[in-house]
């Protein structure tokens, strides 16, 4: 059987499972049922994903008499889709596994059980579709049920706003696909995708085609400006499905940036590149300021998700620029740094969604000013979101840094750009994917450190337990697959070389026979990296420091209370907050970010009122952007308004009044 | 790797030294830090009664993370063992791991001196990284490699000449420096107890053996930065693998002549100026990351800037 074939099938089961959860979701044990099935499915699609890379590597195709009459659907699994796949059932399985521990506390299960299937459906035949009019169907499919899952608990009333505001922007997105797609097909509605390859753009068409998927799929991924929904959509809905939103979803976005920008569009103009790497630079750095500033766990990580979605166009952005400039293996090294953050984000992402599940079932709590000390009572679950936090904030010797470094050495290929603007925006670039790297790093010292460290905040820090096994099974798994693609980067690259193949002509040199696994982007001589001995010698030195220090120095050691420079508080909010860690950012980046203001109340001596400090944060892009849409489109449906209240004669007038304009309008055209 | 482990301590009483001698004070001997070292390792380890688990691990950790980093910098000669184990850009991020790990355990205890610490560090630290990246931009675009025996070795040879790119990132190496290593004017080393400190807040609950691999690992890291200044900027005397052990001899008395130099400036440096506000050192460090940034379009402009 095709591996195509295969896909199919199992995206059928999960159809299956959407429909039977429909009908059993009250009765007990249903969740076990439909995850379980969710799980299977998924890896199976994963395992044949995998075996798509390990040889049978020759893109299938199948055509279903679904659709458009004329034309069927088309699905096709290449290099490319395989890659996508992979990363939607990886985040599948272990969202899966983790939801048979996690669905149980679900309060609504007929809200949430039949839109899971169907969402990890949806994705996989995004991925799939090989024509313009399946990838739209099921891109909209997608959308939809997600938007269903965070309306899952929609008695909550900023949900309600959240689920909104994402139709709108989703519709909008789904929009200028449509158009994009009906530019490329042209006149002759040719929607196969092997028939947009062939045909031969003009430059005008492929620019205007490639802006439009760049705002499509940018607003589906969270680039700013058109990143409004996704800090509110993501935490509203139930963290498993955070988790496949945040770390799958966005993925599914870059994949149709990618299939559209590289494989469908016949190469494009370097100016293009100077957009998609300004815009990626841009979201990097205000998508970790917008997550400094959050003490929502949920939230603080989809703004985080925005920010490597800009470190994933960066990538994107200069392998356009490369390919522009016929510089292919500097292209590959671009395009193969961004594939492979792809896949740590899907990791890592998931990873500390479920980790903020955890904290939230154990605790009812998203707030990170009421925890505090979990990594007493949660002591799994803190480790494994520390291996997350450690991955995100790119620090050796786990993925998150193995994929920076890439895309590091990428820009390092580029004064050997000709195009002047390339050359001044470049290091920019650079720049500002550096200050994103060390504010993430900030970021996550605040997340885990409030969170998880510290005393209790609050009585349910305080009692919080440990979670069920399948989750942390699930966090466990991640975790591990962290490690191991931090410190074999090598193989990762290689795997990711035939994408790389059919997408700019070219690959990064084979890795896996460098001695001792190092990775070695161009020679030797110019960098190389090894995470396995970084690893290695960290490990030895730590427990060799350890071993001797105990060995013969002392291993007393004494508990007493907390020195604190001799004046210990026994009050918990005598502690640093989220808001009190970021406030020195918030005053060197924030004044000019956010327009932050703080003021502080003092009354009078004598006045036993307590002191007060106020801080004012705004929001410079839905400011700019999205109020004075908002304000048009309220100010003409105000005056549309009036024409509800008209008498019969008067609607009568206007029904002819059209008619008689419509007939002019053919009389001229004809 | 026991050349960086054995000399970090003894750099530290060495500029202590100096310093209290500007200050017309005898000081305490340059073998003091050591007697520290081997006072703090006997002593028994006071630990806070809610200190968690990754509060014990994390000093051996950035013991260990910072002794990983210095062994990877060349000291007297290049061409060492696994030095492409970690580029300079990998180096930079190691340290990055260090700095993590300590902000966490200056949270861990729940006090409110650790938390102004690990604010302020974080804070300090979100503009010295990308300031450090730039200069490695710089550095690898004039000597085409961002691996640092490389990089020396470039730096040594004739071709580097002189460079308004190099110059640029000399000054902003050292105010990033300065500023990693907690010195006058960013934070000051020899106070506890004050409310612009930073670096002593966020250890102030360690004791014992704990504190003495915390310490070790501030002088490792003074250590690495001066070296780092050295074999880049001042790369003179360094040996390469295929010269003779005489080479070495004399690589070894220049890299510690190049020290003492970098550490009798140090010293008069913070002798001379005032420690800053809290608040002035982004302005300060801001300063360095314009001076990486120029410095990189520099060399995107001409490769010969």
């Amino acid at each position: 059987m095709q591996l195509v074939t295969v896909g199919l099938s199992c995206v059928g089961v999960l159809l299956g499972a959407a429909v039977l959860a429909v009908g059993i979701a009250r009765r007990a044990g249903a969740s076990t049922i439909v995850y379980g099935a969710s799980l299977v499915a998924s890896a199976i699609v994963l395992a044949a994903a995998l075996a798509h890379f390990v040889g049978l590597s020759s893109p299938t195709t199948l055509t279903l008499p679904l659709g458009l009459p004329w034309l069927g659907a088309h699905f096709r699994l290449d290099a490319l889709a395989a890659l996508f796949l992979a990363v939607v059932n990886l985040g599948g399985v272990s969202a899966s596994l983790y939801a048979l521990g996690y669905g149980a506390h679900e309060p609504f299960p007929g809200r949430v059980l039949p839109f899971f299937p169907a969402f990890l459906a949806g994705m996989n035949l995004v991925v799939l579709a090989d024509d313009a009019f399946t990838f739209l169907l099921c891109w909209e499919f997608m959308s939809l049920a997600s938007w269903a899952l965070v309306m899952a608990h929609h008695r909550i009333e900023e949900n309600v706003r959240a689920a909104y505001i994402y139709l709108v922007m989703a519709s909008f997105g789904t929009l200028t696909l449509l158009l994009a797609f009906g530019l490329l097909a042209g006149p002759d509605g040719a929607y196969g995708f092997a028939a947009i390859r062939e045909s031969a753009q003009t430059p005008f068409v492929n620019t205007l085609a490639l802006m439009l998927v760049l705002i499509g799929a940018g607003s589906k991924a969270g680039l700013v400006p058109l990143h409004v929904w996704l800090p509110l959509a993501h935490p509203a809905a139930p963290s498993h499905v955070s988790a496949l939103m945040s770390g799958v979803m966005t993925k599914v976005a870059v994949y149709a940036f990618v299939r559209v920008a590289f494989d469908l569009l016949d190469g494009s103009g370097w100016w293009q590149s100077i957009v998609v790497l300004f815009i990626g630079g841009g979201t990097s750095v205000l998508g970790v300021l917008y997550a400094l500033m959050q003490h929502d766990l949920k939230r603080l990580l989809a703004y985080h998700t925005v920010e490597n979605i800009g470190i994933i166009f960066i990538g994107l952005g200069l392998a356009l620029a490369f390919q522009a400039n016929g510089m292919r293996a500097a292209a590959a090294l671009a395009l193969t740094a961004a594939l492979f953050h792809v896949l740590n984000h899907s990791l890592f992402k998931s990873l500390l969604f479920f980790g903020a599940g955890a904290v939230l079932t154990s605790t009812g709590q998203r707030d990170m000013e009421l925890l505090g000390g979990l990594i007493r009572r949660m002591p799994y679950t803190s480790f494994t979101f520390l291996v997350g936090c450690v991955a995100i904030s790119a620090l050796p010797p786990l993925n998150g840094f193995a994929s920076e470094w890439l895309t590091f050495q990428a820009i390092l290929q580029s004064p050997e750009l000709p195009q002047w603007g390339l050359k001044f925006m470049v290091p920019a670039v650079g720049g500002l994917l550096a200050l994103s790297a060390a504010l993430a790093a900030a970021c996550f010292v605040k997340a885990f450190g409030i969170t998880f460290l510290g005393r209790p905040r609050s009585s349910a820090a305080e009692t919080a337990g440990e979670v069920d096994r399948f989750s942390l099974t699930a966090m466990f798994g991640l975790a591990s697959l962290c490690l191991l693609a931090g410190i074999l980067p090598g193989f990762v690259i290689d795997a990711l070389a035939p994408v790389t193949v059919s997408m700019v002509g070219e690959r990064m040199p084979a890795q896996a026979d460098i001695a001792w696994l190092s990775i070695v982007p161009i020679a030797e001589a110019r960098s190389s990296y090894n995470g396995l001995l970084v690893f290695v010698f960290v490990a030895f030195s730590a427990s060799f420091a350890a071993l001797v220090v105990h060995r013969f120095a002392s291993r007393a050691l004494r508990r007493a209370p907390a020195w604190d420079c001799g004046f210990p508080d026994s009050s918990t909010r005598t502690q640093y907050t989220a808001g009190s860690f970021a406030q020195p950012i918030r005053r060197v980046f924030g004044t000019l970010v956010f327009r932050a203001r703080e003021q502080v109340e003092l009354p009078p001596p004598g006045d036993p009122r307590p002191a007060r400090l106020h801080v004012e944060l705004r929001d410079l892009v839905w400011e700019a952007f999205y109020l004075p849409i908002a304000g048009v489109v309220s100010a003409t449906a105000t005056r549309l308004n009036h024409f509800q209240f008209l008498t019969i004669r008067r609607y009568l007038g206007l029904v002819f009044l059209t008619l008689v304009t419509l007939l002019l309008v053919i009389a001229i055209w004809l | 790797m026991a050349l960086v482990l054995l000399a970090a301590p003894l750099l530290t009483g060495f500029v202590r030294k100096i310093k209290a001698r500007l200050q017309r004070r005898r000081g305490p001997s340059v073998i003091q830090p050591y007697r520290d070292l081997y006072r703090l390792l006997r002593k028994e380890v006071v630990l806070a009664e809610n200190a968690s688990w990754l509060f014990r691990v994390t000093p051996y950790l950035i013991f260990a993370v910072t002794w990983v980093a210095a062994s990877l910098v060349p000291t007297f000669a290049s061409g060492l063992m696994f030095s492409w184990t970690a580029d300079l850009i990998a180096i930079i991020a190691l340290l990055g791991s260090a700095r993590f790990f300590l902000a966490l355990a200056g949270l861990d205890v729940g006090t409110s001196f650790g938390g102004i610490g690990s604010s302020r560090e974080v804070m300090i630290a979100s503009i010295a990284e990308p300031a450090m990246l730039l200069i490695v931009f710089t550095l690898a675009l004039v000597a085409g490699s961002t691996q640092l025996s490389y990089v020396a070795e470039f730096m040594a040879s004739p071709e580097a000449g002189l460079r308004v790119s190099v110059g640029l990132a000399l000054i902003a190496l050292v105010m990033v420096g300065i500023a990693e290593n907690g010195r006058i004017p960013v934070d000051n080393p020899a106070t506890h107890l004050e409310l612009t400190m930073v670096h002593e807040a966020m250890v102030l609950e360690y004791s014992g053996r704990h504190l003495a691999m915390i310490e070790l690992a501030a002088s490792m890291k003074l250590l690495l930065y001066l070296s780092l200044l050295a074999c880049l900027f001042a790369p003179w005397g360094l040996a390469t693998p295929s010269m003779g052990p005489a080479a070495f001899a004399v690589g070894l008395t220049s890299y510690l002549g190049k020290l003492a130099a970098g550490g009798t400036l140090l010293a008069l440096f913070e002798i001379i100026v005032a420690k800053m506000r809290v608040f002035r050192v982004p302005e300060f460090l801001g300063a360095a990351l314009m001076l990486g940034l120029l410095g990189t379009l520099l060399l995107f402009l001409s490769r010969s800037l």
